[in-house]
């Protein structure tokens, strides 16, 4: 008896270690920024109120926590400029998706198709971009995309492009879609990859044997079969490219809208901690079903698995 | 075996005859991979509605020949027939061949129905005709509760069955099977050869099998080409390649065997000897048509027959004396490993210096203490039909 009780605290302390840690780094400083989301702004030390002091007596601890609304939240909902931020990020996240998914997917084929020996060094050209920082891999897209950077001069030097004209790629959603899908395209082939190299070659045979021509089985039989693949690459860079910041800011333009960019002037240019919050605090909850929506298919997975 | 002596079956050799038209010919194929040749200029013809067995080790381009009839490989040289048309341009999914594959390359994301009817529908057959051949593949494999089944709900035994069914169902000009059997159980694996048999019989189709195992081939063709790197070594039906081996190689493959190296001695007044360093003294054999020179004697084990008794000397018989190294009680039958020296065998060290001659005796009787025993010196003999003599 005395040894299950002992191997029981076991499980349960390893167990209750990942708990504990998502209660101090994911939920306590969520529930930070939930309570802010629903301060006042004020110029102050914080910027906002009410501030909690339990030492001013209960009676003022509540009257400050009444004094907590969702006034932030009605105004998100008022001004039509959060609402085309959060429908713009999820459209241009969803485009970025799309465009990894078409670039990705042969590329994953053509690596789960390539010799033995070769696969290794493939894997490796996708995990490579990754050692270098993705700030300074963003920059140097600027150097590419910029009037008369890289890619003007290419254009210029083969003659599809006068030496008098420029590209006007930097500062538009071009450069956009073009800077998520080369940073989360590794999100994208990897899974991809996974599920094709996975696949058994005599299925493809198979199918062919039984009168099915290539490319109509590539749709019937490697298509379906990836199809684990697909929605994992596509969960992977959408939930994380539809709260980008550094990339609309760096390569986007003026009227490039993305919620992340949003945040980012209502925290650091109007100083107005509140409506950030509320505006982060949305941005999950819009995610949340995405996101639940992975969980529960990793799940599937995983039980298919077995 | 057992159905060559059927008496439909007796009948059913066109190999024999010159005038029937074959439905596949290999033509000169060879297949170069590289420096490695795979296949090395073999020419064969199979018959319609034959069960014919390609069988060899493993890497004796058994394979590769079958997948050039699917079209998965094609020839570096020679040309393959089917009905007398040249299919070497033809693709994969335009032969009328179809493949039952080694690892089954049943789709998983498809039920057992779907599975079967994947190959109709590329035909574009209607839906009603699609489905009543599904049925009718269903009931000949005994699938039918298991239509709505995904292949990994099946046991390995099932898969086997749907891709056998699925293969079968758009009733291809031939049948390819690639080591079909090679999954299962044993028990599994010997009921499945006869009902393959029974399938055959029952669809009129011309059955094409790979296998390394020489029983399986045995058990369900009508003839057997003995594969060995790249060419064949003898083309004929089980019967014959059991009893008359065209080599030592065919005759080491197929079954168990005792093979004895020496030299033949022909003269036109005696009957033809067989003297080997191994043997006492010269057995007679039979060698119609041979010359003198190095050969090799074969002897198949269940021919030999075991005694105390020096047996009579008689014209039609070989014998051989030597001392009993060890018996084996497999039920049915004994096998005496007999040394063949008169020396005691105990402590004798095991080397191939002496040979052993295995005989295998049929346990007639429920005697439990048998007459001979260990060390025993006893003596072989068989009838000199029994021995073949081998030149390659």
């Amino acid at each position: 008896m005395s040894t299950r009780r002992k191997s029981g605290w076991g499980r349960r302390l390893v167990i209750a270690v990942p708990y504990l840690w998502l209660l101090v780094f994911f939920l306590a400083p969520f529930a930070i920024v939930v309570r802010i989301s629903l301060s006042e702004v004020a110029i102050a030390m914080p910027p906002y109120l009410p501030v909690f002091d339990l030492s001013q007596g209960f009676e003022a601890f509540w009257q400050d926590l009444s004094a907590l609304s969702f006034d932030n939240y009605a105004w998100l909902a008022g001004d039509p400029l959060y609402i085309n931020s959060y429908l713009s990020s999820l459209w241009i996240a969803g485009v970025s998706t799309l465009l990894a998914l078409l670039i990705g997917f042969p590329l994953a084929y053509g690596m789960a198709r390539a010799p033995h020996s070769w696969r290794p060094i493939l894997m490796m050209a996708v995990i490579l971009p990754f050692w270098t920082s993705f700030l300074i891999r963003v920059y140097a897209w600027i150097g590419i995309l910029k009037p008369e950077g890289l890619l003007t001069l290419f254009a210029q030097t083969i003659g599809i492009l006068s030496p008098d004209d420029q590209l006007r790629i930097l500062n538009t959603n071009t450069a956009v879609y073009i800077g998520i899908v080369y940073s989360y395209l590794p999100f994208m082939v990897l899974p991809l990859y996974a599920a094709l190299e996975r696949m058994d070659a005599s299925l493809l045979e198979a199918a062919q044997d039984l009168g099915c021509p290539p490319l109509k089985a590539f749709w019937s039989i490697t298509v379906p079969l990836a199809v684990p693949g697909i929605i994992a690459g596509c969960f992977l860079v959408f939930i994380p490219a539809v709260g980008e910041f550094v990339i609309p800011d760096l390569l986007g333009g003026s009227d490039t809208l993305m919620i992340g960019r949003t945040l980012w002037n209502e925290f650091f240019n109007n100083r107005d901690w509140p409506v950030s919050s509320a505006v982060a605090v949305l941005l999950l909850l819009v995610l949340i079903v995405p996101i639940v929506a992975f969980q529960h298919f990793q799940q599937r997975q995983q039980e298919a698995m077995r | 075996m057992a159905k060559t002596m059927g008496p439909v079956r007796r009948a059913f050799a066109p190999w024999d005859d010159p005038l029937a038209e074959p439905l596949i010919r290999f033509e000169r194929i060879s297949k170069r991979f590289g420096d490695f040749t795979a296949i090395d200029d073999v020419s064969l013809d199979i018959y319609e509605r034959e069960f014919f067995a390609l069988l060899g080790p493993s890497g004796c381009g058994k394979t590769t020949l079958m997948r050039m009839l699917a079209g998965f490989e094609t020839p570096s040289e020679g040309r393959i027939l089917l009905d007398g048309e040249d299919i070497s341009a033809i693709p994969p999914h335009r032969r009328p061949v179809n493949m039952m594959f080694q690892s089954y390359a049943l789709f998983p994301h498809m039920n057992v129905a779907d599975n079967i009817a994947f190959g109709l529908k590329q035909d574009n057959l209607p839906k009603t005709d699609i489905a009543a051949c599904v049925e009718e593949m269903l009931s000949l494999v005994k699938l039918e509760p298991f239509a709505k089944r995904k292949p990994d709900q099946l046991s390995g035994g099932q898969r086997q069955r749907v891709a056998l069914a699925r293969s079968l169902a758009k009733r291809p000009k031939v049948l390819l099977l690639d080591e079909p059997l090679g999954a299962l159980d044993k028990k599994l694996r010997e009921e499945t050869q006869f009902e393959l048999m029974d399938i055959q019989e029952k669809l009129g189709m011309t059955f094409l099998i790979v296998t390394h195992d020489q029983e399986e081939a045995m058990t369900v063709a009508d003839r057997i080409a003995v594969m060995n790197e790249g060419t064949f070594e003898q083309i004929a039906p089980p019967s014959v390649i059991y009893e008359e081996p065209s080599s030592r190689y065919v005759a080491g493959f197929i079954g168990d065997i005792n093979l004895l190296e020496g030299t033949l001695a022909t003269s036109l007044d005696k009957a033809p000897t067989f003297a080997s360093p191994d043997l006492p003294a010269p057995v007679t054999v039979e060698a119609e048509g041979l010359a003198s020179g190095p050969v090799a004697l074969a002897v198949r084990p269940e021919k030999l027959r075991i005694a105390l008794d020096e047996p009579a000397d008689d014209p039609a018989m070989a014998k051989v004396s030597g001392r009993v190294w060890d018996i084996a009680y497999m039920g049915d039958v004994s096998i005496f490993h007999v040394r063949l020296s008169d020396e005691v065998c105990e402590g004798q060290p095991k080397d191939d210096s002496v040979p052993i001659i295995r005989a295998t005796i049929a346990n007639t009787t429920r005697l439990v203490e048998r007459p001979i025993a260990w060390d025993d010196k006893v003596w072989l003999s068989w009838d000199k039909s029994a021995g073949v003599v081998l030149t390659r």
